[in-house]
């Protein structure tokens, strides 16, 4: 078996790289392969509770590569998918304590046992970022449609290219239909003439991600949320199926129809 | 045409279209280095280079940055004095 590397980056800090690293797993596992999700964010560990199991955490990355345990006793495995295992990001140490060719060794042994290995990347684009990035196969960058996160994703899109590791793959996440229908938020395409890089999901905002996230369950198991429907696309997307984007811009239910048909300017 | 619209209407223009306009602009920069005092220096010294070989009229000097994906091409117009038009000039 030989596993494919996606790291998940974005420049900016609080886009959704760990909610987008979680659910990718979660979908991608729920279709049958057995995936590990690595937390790279070494300091400010969160993939852990995103996931729901922060309660069964002995070792950790940190641990790993300094040779006190075998990479088998840090991995978790997921009782509710026993195809998705996850490797804890270590919390009382900084990205200073792994380098880039220690995550290349690390997911060159994972490779065998796992069809993906997805990375979680620390936000920023220094050590921690060239960490999560020296081994990947494929770069999703996540970025939302305003104006911060999109310049940063331009900047991480462009040191990915300076790395040979590109083409990025861009994941736009909490887009709301509804400004974009306004004109007051970036569209998706907006988003994408400005980056010029390949899209592989439109996430839309939705409450059930904070819902989610609160209880420990990746969303993307929710059957009737939207946007676990979107992270499903993009998991079906990356095993090579081709999926349709989501509307993004359609009219909700028949009250915000009709609530648009009155509304003073709209259109 | 909608922002034509918005004005004659005496309405703003929307924020989303504001904020694609700067990043268009926030962009070229941040990926070329090349700020635009840094440009109007390069325009300044271009014009000065060439004038010792060619005659030019520096006022019709134009430079600019075009964009294809997410390749940058710097396009100088610079259009040469004939012997015909500085008489005239």
């Amino acid at each position: 078996m030989t596993g494919k590397v996606v790291t998940v980056t974005s420049g900016k800090g609080g886009v959704g790289k760990t909610t987008a690293t979680a659910n990718l797993g979660a979908a991608l596992a729920s279709g049958g392969d057995k995936v590990v999700c690595v937390d790279a964010d070494i300091g400010l560990r969160n993939l852990d509770v995103v996931l729901g199991l922060e309660n069964r955490i002995v070792y950790d990355l940190v641990d790993v590569v300094e040779g006190r345990c075998r990479l088998r006793q840090a991995l978790i495995r997921d009782k509710r998918l026993p195809e998705l295992f996850l490797i804890p990001a270590a919390q009382t140490r900084d990205k200073s304590a792994v380098s880039p060719s220690d995550m290349v060794r690390l997911c060159d042994e994972l490779r065998h046992e796992f069809d993906w290995i997805l990375i979680d990347s620390p936000a920023g684009i220094e050590r921690g970022f060239r960490n999560a990035i020296a081994p990947a196969d494929v770069v999703m960058v996540v970025t939302n449609p305003e104006v911060s996160a999109v310049r940063d994703a331009d900047r991480i899109i462009g040191l990915i290219e300076a790395e040979e590791k590109g083409p990025a793959r861009l994941m736009i996440n909490r887009i709301k239909p509804d400004m974009v229908r306004r004109g007051d938020m970036l569209s998706a395409d907006d988003v994408l003439e400005l980056l010029a890089v390949e899209l592989i999901g439109l996430i839309p905002e939705d409450e059930n991600v904070v819902m989610s996230t609160n209880r420990g369950v990746p969303v993307a198991l929710n059957g009737k949320s939207r946007a676990g429907q979107a992270f499903r696309n993009v998991a079906r997307r990356l095993r090579g199926e081709e999926v349709p984007f989501m509307e993004m811009s359609e009219d909700g239910n028949l009250f915000g129809r009709l609530a648009r048909l009155f509304r003073p300017g709209g259109n | 045409m909608s922002s034509f619209l918005d004005r004659l209407l005496g309405r703003h223009p929307k924020s989303a279209s504001q904020a694609k306009d700067r990043m268009k602009l926030v962009l070229i920069h941040d990926r070329t280095d090349l700020s635009p005092g840094a440009l109007e220096m390069l325009k300044d010294e271009l014009i000065t280079v060439i004038s010792r070989h060619v005659e030019i009229d520096p006022g019709a000097v134009r430079i600019e940055m075009t964009q294809e994906g997410r390749q940058h091409r710097l396009i100088a117009d610079i259009p040469l004095r004939t012997a015909r038009s500085a008489r005239r000039g």
